[in-house]
């Protein structure tokens, strides 16, 4: 088995990195989008409702953050995930 | 006001506009002309949106007036999808490439083994759960059509004067009709490409798009007067305070996820139009990017048209009736075309992608079964295929048709769409199943399916009719034939949760129970584990599974058979072009089997993988999986055990070798070590005499007076050194004999005792301080059988050394025999001081010499003797447990003679 070598150098170690936050960013938006779960309902009893103009921002505002950091890690890797896919499973690699 | 006339002209421009930009398309794709158009990753991301249909663009501000922010779910769903493409979609879409997979039901069915029942079993399914969302789209038309066409009633939904719903419906089903089997059915292609319809939906998409944001546009600065004042109206109105309930939030998002991935629709223009990974990554942000473009204005639209227009008002038609409501003619025309688009585009894509499934997996297995061995006739299949899939796009909008007939037309939008969710959400299991596990079997996902399928249409898709229309009111109350634990929206008991939800959960947890259960207890065939391990390892090899051992299929025969499916000469070309790979001159290749693999690939691309593989399983015979592949497939893990235990070997091996050859050069050093020693000590000796030699002859020569005493003085050191130097070379040569076991034995048979006489009496003859030797004559008495002459040699030597270095008053040596089992040994003992402990390991190398001693031996005997006793197969050694020197000689029983006697009188003379 070749051996692979277990130190990167500096640039193509950050590359990884960028894979790996590409692989955790719909983990992250979920999470997010999860938030509402928490929020307070009206037929629950509260009398502080989570207003709707609040609501709407919180969302969208998650959703262009989540399209702007896609697009910044696309424009970061792309050629990379290519690179990674010819070269098979060792992009999971630690 | 526009007249309806005006709208249907409008209308009609707008589709012939589309089929001219498809048609235009079309023809530069066959003329290989504008790729980097058609192969755009803009176009596939434009292309994805017919996500949004008319649910979208009409009913998701229903749907947020009625529910609030629930509506969001099915974007956030799929965009969560998109941004996490690295997980699934690139997965599927390298395996959709790989795979050369037609539809959905295509990749399960080729997944797990190309079953045909799987395919037929998934076409079903997705009809079925389709068939209410074509109905929505006709709906969604209709509704807007007649808006125009009855403006005052059509505000409140309802009048029909001027207007026949039903005519118009099937007036706009017959146009789709149409615009679908000319685009979709033009060609029978490679891999289900279709790039007129996707140009034209990638238009539409752009319509639709800017037809919602004018609308928002205008009913944010138009209507509501700015940014600020839309949320304060938001917050004031009946929506403005956040009330989904969690389960169905996420919930919804989940299905809503799942069938983005599963919707025959999303499929084909996801997995088979990509030719590309490049372009799903850019997708993945482009694409949320426009989902949220899409909803952004959805809540103030719904807020705003709840204020301003007459309550009862359909809120599902507030895009198109709040421009009309404030004279906004254009821009309602143009929010008209956006919604005519999301309905046109999803109608064409859905029913393309379905006529391929029902075609392929349904129709042509029909027909092949009818006409059994009939693939090697002549004639053209593609008219047949071609055929079938017009009947199957006119079929599945009759379908549509009827649904929305039957329904009446009723019913939100949103909920229509989220049953079709539901439904098509139950491929969810089988296809990650398939997609990431090994172990799931063609009967999981049978079962799986089956139990989904079965559940969804009890839960969700018969309820949706209402009361007393497909279940009678006591099922809703009792449960179905009385059973309590059987009622459609409280399963096995469970009650309080949404209708939705109950269905979502029930539903998709049994399907993967049963498919993972059901795949744990069953054990997949051959061609099922090949194509499982294919899937599942997609990103590491692009390899193929080979399938065919097509020794007995004739080329003739196949050719035949691709020329009825892929056209003559197309099949010519591809079947040249494959004989040039195998390097052949015919047009003919061998039929092997990666090329009976590769055109079964080919063909695939036309009819779908499993009738494909019936078609070429028909010609070639039985087949299927050779040991190789098996093999292959059984265990990479294997081949990779086996390789590292080869490594393992062969570097045990070269540590090995390395090892000896370490040793090898230690051995030589150690050789070059001794052998310059022994030069130098040889050099030594030979210098010392030669040095008194030179000058005691200088003196000789040079001095004048000399006396004749001195004078016969000095010539006889000189003689003594010259005698000294003979002894030291016919020593050196002696041993170099030994050394290289060159020499003969002269083997001579004679009493121990005559030896030890000869050795004694040559020892002691001539010498100036005698030694007194005792012997034990009885015991000598021993016939033995070597090579005397050098015994005698060896004893002499031992005797003569004792002679010299004994320093006791009265020297004395002793010399014992004595007989063991194995041989015959001889001690020379001495009352002398011994040899120091640490010269003992020494005393028998080259030149060594005890301390002390006088200087005219060279140190060879006892070299030379351990030599001779090593010839003589016996050895010479010294005894510590002696006071005195004492040196042992042992012979082999082998050189006792008196086992021999009848030989040695043979010998004797000699």
């Amino acid at each position: 088995m070749p051996q692979r070598r277990m130190f990167l150098e500096r640039r193509s170690y950050r590359m990884r990195r960028m894979m790996d936050a590409l692989r955790f960013l719909p983990l992250i938006g979920l999470c997010l989008w999860m938030v509402p779960l928490l929020w307070p309902l009206p037929e629950a009893g509260h009398t502080d409702p989570m207003p709707m103009s609040v609501a709407l921002k919180y969302l969208f505002g998650v959703w262009l953050a989540l399209v702007v950091m896609a697009w910044a890690l696309w424009r970061y890797t792309r050629g990379q995930a290519e690179a990674d896919a010819a070269q098979g499973p060792s992009d999971r690699a630690p | 006001m526009v007249s309806l006339n005006e709208l249907v002209l409008v209308c009609l421009t707008y589709v012939v506009g589309l089929f001219a930009i498809a048609f235009l398309a079309e023809r530069a794709a066959l003329r290989g002309r504008g790729g980097w158009l058609l192969r755009s990753p803009v176009v596939y991301t434009l292309s994805l949106s017919i996500y949004c249909t008319a649910w979208t663009f009409y009913g998701a501000v229903g749907y947020a007036a009625r529910s609030g922010l629930e509506y969001l779910t099915i974007y956030l769903g799929p965009s969560i999808v998109m941004i996490g493409w690295w997980w699934v979609l690139r997965r599927l879409v390298r395996i959709g490439r790989s795979q050369r997979v037609t539809s959905i039901a295509d990749l399960i069915s080729s997944r797990y083994g190309k079953s045909n029942t799987l395919a037929i079993v998934v076409t079903v399914m997705a009809v079925i759960g389709v068939t209410p969302y074509i109905a929505l789209q006709l709906q969604s038309v209709i509704l807007s059509l007649a808006i125009f066409a009855t403006p005052d009633a059509g505000l409140a939904g309802a009048g029909d004067a001027p207007f026949n719903r039903a005519q118009a419906a099937f007036w706009v089903a017959t146009g789709l009709a149409l615009f679908t089997v000319l685009f979709g059915t033009r060609n029978l292609n490679v891999n289900e490409r279709h790039h007129g319809v996707v140009i034209a939906v990638a238009v539409e998409a752009v319509v639709k798009l800017v037809a919602l944001i004018a609308v928002g546009v205008f009913v944010v600065w138009g209507l509501a007067g700015g940014v600020g004042d839309t949320l304060q109206r938001i917050d004031a109105s009946a929506i403005g305070e956040w009330e989904v309930k969690g389960s169905r939030w996420a919930a919804l998002m989940f299905v809503s996820a799942a069938a983005f991935l599963c919707l025959p629709r999303m499929f084909q223009v996801m997995v088979v139009e990509n030719n590309d990974d490049r372009h799903l990554q850019i997708a993945s942000w482009a694409f949320p990017l426009y989902l949220m473009l899409m909803s952004l204005f959805v809540v103030p639209i719904a807020v705003v048209g709840l204020d301003l227009l007459p309550a009862g008002s359909n809120p599902d038609l507030f895009v198109l009736s709040l421009p009309l409501s404030q004279g906004q003619n254009g821009l309602a025309m143009l929010s008209f075309l956006g919604g005519f688009s999301s309905a046109t585009s999803m109608v064409i894509v859905a029913t393309l992608a379905l006529s391929t499934m029902v075609s392929n997996h349904i129709v042509m297995p029909i027909w092949l079964n009818l006409r059994r061995g009939g693939a090697t006739q002549s004639g053209d299949v593609r008219s047949v295929v071609i055929l079938a899939r017009r009947l199957s796009i006119l079929l599945i909008i009759a379908l549509g048709f009827s649904y929305y007939r039957v329904s009446g037309g009723s019913g939100a939008l949103a909920a229509i769409g989220t049953i079709s969710f539901g439904g098509v959400a139950q491929f969810l299991p089988a296809l990650l199943g398939g997609m990431f596990w090994r172990g799931a079997t063609r009967m999981g996902a049978l079962c799986g399916l089956g139990v989904g399928f079965v559940l969804w249409v009890f839960t969700m898709l018969l309820p949706s009719f209402g009361m007393d229309v497909a279940l009678s009111q006591s099922t809703f109350e009792q449960g179905l034939l009385g059973a309590g634990w059987l009622r459609p929206q409280a399963l096995f008991g469970v009650e309080g949760l949404d209708p939705t939800v109950h269905a979502v959960v029930w539903s998709l947890s049994l399907n993967t129970l049963v498919f993972f259960v059901v795949s744990l207890f069953t054990f997949p065939d051959p061609i099922e584990r090949l194509q499982g391990a294919q899937f599942v390892n997609v990103l590491d090899h692009g390899g193929s599974a080979r399938g065919w051992t097509a020794s007995v299929a004739g080329s003739e025969d196949l050719m035949i058979m691709a020329q009825r499916i892929l056209g003559a000469a197309e099949a010519q070309a591809f079947f040249r072009q494959e004989a040039k790979a195998q390097g052949r001159s015919g047009n003919l290749p061998e039929p092997t089997p990666t090329f009976v693999q590769e055109l079964e690939r080919e063909l695939a691309g036309s009819v779908g993988a499993a009738t494909a593989h019936a078609m070429v399983g028909q010609i070639v015979g039985g087949t299927s999986v050779s040991v190789q592949d098996l093999l292959a497939v059984a265990d990479e893990s294997a081949q990779m055990l086996e390789y590292s235990s080869q490594l393992e070997a062969k570097s045990r091996e070269l540590s090995e070798t390395a090892e000896e050859l370490r040793r090898a050069n230690e051995k030589l050093t150690q050789l070059s070590l001794q052998k310059d020693s022994f030069l130098s000590q040889i050099s030594h000796e030979l210098r010392t005499p030669m040095t008194s030699i030179r000058s005691f002859s200088e003196i000789l020569r040079d001095a004048a007076k000399l006396s004749e005493a001195d004078k016969t003085r000095y010539a006889s050191i000189i003689h003594s050194e010259t005698i000294r130097l003979t002894r030291l070379l016919d020593d050196l040569l002696d041993l170099s004999v030994l050394e290289n076991g060159q020499g003969n034995l002269h083997i001579g048979e004679g009493a121990l005792q005559d030896v030890l006489d000869r050795a004694v009496t040559t020892a002691l003859t001539g010498s100036e301080n005698p030694i007194t030797v005792t012997r034990a004559g009885v015991q000598e008495d021993i016939m033995i059988r070597t090579d005397l002459d050098r015994l005698v040699q060896v004893f002499i030597n031992l005797i003569t050394n004792a002679k010299k270095y004994c320093r006791a008053d009265a020297p004395a040596l002793t010399i014992l025999v004595g007989r063991r089992s194995d041989g015959i040994t001889v001690d020379f003992v001495d009352n002398g001081e011994g040899i120091p402990a640490d010269a003992q390991a020494v005393i028998f190398e080259k030149f060594y010499r005890a301390t002390g001693a006088e200087g005219d031996g060279a140190g060879l005997g006892l070299a030379i003797c351990r030599e001779i006793m090593h010839r003589l197969d016996g050895e010479i050694s010294y005894l510590t447990s002696y006071d005195g020197a004492a040196f042992r000689v042992y012979l082999p029983a082998s050189a006792l003679a008196s086992a021999q006697t009848d030989q040695s009188e043979l010998t004797q003379p000699a």
